[in-house]
């Protein structure tokens, strides 16, 4: 039987580990040079750095994940550096490259373990030189020991805000502010249902303490305005305060981000459907609670199944391949799958008061100015968007998908990974319907660019 | 059950029954077009986007002609000209066998009006340094161009609603009959009566006609599409090749459209995908032909479903079971261009009884066996 994992994060691994254990050797698919997925993701050869520097109290969790991704390797078909841009899930094909080589390769059961990007506002000027997502920001710290700028700007909202707010102190980064818009009212009262995630809401708490204790500039509970910018650089962040009152900050970088949403572009491609969200205002494939999907064959695992954080994609990654190996008439071990199943559960119930501390800005989104560009690798703005709601000789559209295909948000090269929500919430007010009644940007493939040379047909 | 009464009804919302719709409405005729996705969704919107006379069957360079003026006239019929461009269209032969297939087409380019220049080997290089050695010949057509196939038909779709016609998405007609009193045809819970109906369904204008006792081998054809990201832009002319297994034209904001070979489908869901086979097989060709594009990142890929006969022309005009039933479905591929004058000459058939573009080559008795 030809089982297919894609991705090497901590849903992977530990699917992988599962799947190995019961004497199976995957093909084992991972886009970076040496897995780890985002939130473990090592330095390359000949940049050493400390795991506890890199990954703070992360590092003992980190550390486990490494070992195991590294002796895994060998038990399987280990594909490094291999973007999977596409998936036929009738004739049961993956599409690889890797460098400029293309190749097919067949599966039986695929298990998709795709991980998240950051969620973005287009906030006027966010496409200036100098503005980068929470996410790179932090991976920019990671994997090359650097920051994004010498006097930054930290704008968003959740965890992973005030995560690297920490990290960029801990790193000697100076940072000019830390402006979250949610308030801290809010987060507080949450707090009492965030008490259940343990260790991990105690880490958060701490971050937040820590940043909060070094004297660095924060704001909460503020609506950006603009990034101001220069031709070549960031030059400033103008925002209203909670209060009301217009204020900025001076910085040579900003990093943002509002949470994170899946990547679930090969679930999509392989035919899963997807269901709003309310709580995590995202799509989400349709899953049960071992990662089961409605496509036979098909199970996912991890931040692209819908967030839940690495300890919960670890979890994850391990349910779900139990799932496929109960499904493929495997012995699997009862007790281990309950207890999976009910420390999946209580991390939900966690998950859930985290998404309502950090809730997504919806409004904020729907509100950008008609001049700021929504779409930045087809230039849309948001005025544009809006204008499908209106006049257009085309006439309205009332899907997101036949806005894009007449505006072209979306359409370039990120596909509309980036600025697919808050384009949705812009057409979605616009025409005074719900969010979830516009439907969803479709897939197509590739996945990400793919470079086509002429040996490739060969 | 209540029916609500209209002068014409007309099923599938691509290029060919929209613009019906609108030539309809603008000349006073009440109708009503049926589709069961949204206007435009298959093969009218998702297609390469070529306004090309050059090639065609000499059957159907007549209505190409007609269809020509209609493009020229969009902004003013339909408030945008959906991106249409004259660049000129640049078929090129490959090798001897091609070569000797574009030069015969001159002549039936000429009967036809249509203005054609055959570029030789020393000139076609020269005019287009960046041709690769795999190009040998070329014959330009400086009237044809390429538009947006994405805008045409929403946009017909909004000028024929103010005109007066009425569209309804979402409406998959789910039942046909016919009797003394006219058409009677249910979609999405409404029934609707009209003495005519214009079947301008695509592929799917098969299950219609037979409905009517007129059964037509018309298969599913997918065009495999790709688009790079934004390249300089280098290339003024649509690119075409004898035999047409690779097409490609950039727009002036620098993505490079390329098409060729077929995806797969399923038009009973409907269901259609590009096939990853066939899209390194086109890019190899386009590469051979412009070689500049080696390397260039594909960031999307798409096809949809469209009807082909197999003699690779539609099925246009009046039915022979049925009277006050016309066909327009089949284009094989080709029909974006022809669309806006196939409208206008099924509305000519309605209200004048006539028409003068010759359509006995089209005619549907070519497969049911009975003559026209």
């Amino acid at each position: 039987m030809k089982i297919a994992v894609v991705g090497a994060g901590p849903a992977g691994v530990r699917a992988v580990e599962r799947l190995v254990a019961a004497g199976l050797r995957p093909m084992w698919l991972d886009e970076a040079p040496d897995g780890g997925g985002r939130v473990y993701q090592r330095p390359p050869p000949g940049l050493k750095r400390d795991p506890r520097t890199l990954y703070g109290f992360e590092a003992k969790r980190a550390n486990a994940l490494h070992g195991a991704l590294d002796a895994l390797k060998a038990k399987t078909h280990w594909r490094p550096d291999t973007l999977v841009w596409n998936i036929d899930p009738r004739a049961r094909t993956l599409e690889l490259l890797h460098g400029s080589h293309q190749e097919t390769v067949g599966f039986d059961a695929a298990l998709l373990c795709t991980g998240a990007m950051d969620r973005i506002i287009p906030i006027p000027g966010w496409t200036r030189p100098g503005v980068t997502t929470l996410g790179a920001a932090q991976i920019a710290l990671k994997t090359q020991g650097c920051a994004i700028g010498e006097r930054v700007a930290l704008l968003g909202t959740g965890p992973l805000l005030w995560l690297l707010a920490y990290q960029y102190l801990k790193a000697g980064v100076r940072i000019a502010a830390v402006l979250d818009t949610t308030a801290f009212a809010h987060k507080a009262k949450a707090a009492p249902a965030l008490m259940g995630g343990g260790a991990v809401f105690a880490k958060g708490l701490y971050y937040m303490a820590a940043v909060r204790a070094r004297g660095v500039k924060i704001y909460e509970g503020i609506e950006p305005l603009a990034i101001e910018a220069t031709a070549e650089r960031v030059t400033g962040l103008s925002f209203r305060t909670r209060k009301g009152y217009p204020c900025s900050v001076r910085c040579d970088a900003v990093a943002m981000g509002w949470g994170l949403k899946p990547e679930a572009q090969l679930a999509d491609l392989a035919g899963v459907p997807f269901r709003f969200d309310d709580l995590q205002h995202a799509w989400i494939p349709e899953r049960d609670g071992a990662g089961r999907t409605p496509v036979a064959g098909i199970y996912l695992a991890g931040d692209g199944a819908g967030i839940g954080g690495a300890e919960v994609a670890e979890l994850a990654g391990a349910r779900a391949a139990l799932a496929l190996l109960e499904d493929t008439a495997h012995a699997v071990d009862a007790p281990t799958v309950a207890a999976l199943d009910a420390r999946l559960a209580a991390l939900a119930t966690f998950r859930a008061a985290l998404e309502q501390a950090f809730p997504f800005p919806a409004a904020l989104a729907r509100d950008v100015p008609d001049a700021a560009v929504v779409c930045r690798c087809e230039g849309v703005t948001a005025g544009e968007v809006r204008g499908m709601a209106g006049a257009a000789p085309t006439g309205i559209a009332r899907e997101l998908n036949r806005a894009k295909s007449i505006t072209r948000l979306g359409m370039g090269r990120c596909q509309g990974r980036v600025c697919g929500q808050a384009g949705a919430d812009i057409l979605a007010a616009a025409l005074h319907m719900d969010v979830a009644a516009i439907g969803r940007l479709r897939a197509q493939a590739p996945v990400k660019p793919v470079p086509f040379t002429a040996q490739a047909a060969e | 059950m209540t029916w609500i009464e209209t002068d014409v009804l007309i099923i599938g919302a691509g290029g060919a029954g929209t613009s019906a719709a609108l030539h309809l409405a603008r000349r006073g005729v009440r109708c009503v077009l049926l589709e069961r996705g949204l206007v435009g969704g298959q093969a009218s919107g998702v297609n390469y986007g070529g306004v090309r006379q050059q090639g065609r069957h000499p059957a159907e360079l007549p209505i190409a002609r007609r269809s020509m003026t209609l493009w020229h006239a969009l902004k003013d019929l339909a408030g945008t000209d959906a991106e249409f461009t004259v660049s000129g269209h640049l078929k090129l032969a490959r090798d001897a066998a091609e070569e000797a297939d574009l030069i015969a087409y001159m002549e039936i380019a000429k009967r036809h009006d249509l203005p054609l220049r055959l570029i030789g080997r020393n000139a076609l290089h020269d005019d287009y340094p960046w041709l690769g050695p795999a190009a040998l010949v070329g014959s330009l057509a400086p009237e044809d161009g390429s538009a947006n196939p994405r805008l045409l038909v929403p946009a017909l779709a909004r000028a024929a609603r103010a005109a007066g016609a009425q569209i309804r998405e979402h409406a998959e007609v789910t039942a046909f009959s016919h009797d003394r009193r006219g058409f009677q045809v249910i979609a999405n819970g409404t029934a609707w009566r009209a003495p005519w109906l214009i079947n301008t369904a695509g592929y799917w204008g098969g299950a219609v006609a037979a409905a009517f006792g007129e059964p037509v081998p018309v298969t599913p054809l997918n065009p495999n599409m790709m688009v790079t990201e934004p390249l300089p832009y280098f290339m003024e002319p649509n690119l075409g090749v004898v035999g047409g297994n690779v097409y490609l034209r950039q727009i002036p904001r620098g993505n490079v459209v390329i098409g060729g070979g077929n995806g797969t489908s399923d038009p009973a869901v409907p269901w259609s995908r590009p096939s990853a086979e066939e899209t390194r097989a086109a890019m190899a060709l386009a590469t051979a032909l412009v070689p500049r594009l080696s390397g260039a990142n594909v960031i999307r890929t798409w096809t949809g479903i469209d009807g082909e006969m197999p003699d690779h022309i539609p099925v246009i005009g009046e039915s022979h079971t049925t009277p006050m039933l016309l066909h327009a479905f089949g284009f094989s591929g080709h029909g974006f261009q022809l669309g806006p004058g196939v409208g206008q000459i099924l509305s000519e058939l309605v209200i004048d009884g006539r028409t003068d573009v010759p359509l006995e080559p089209f005619d549907i008795g070519r497969w049911t066996g009975k003559a026209a």
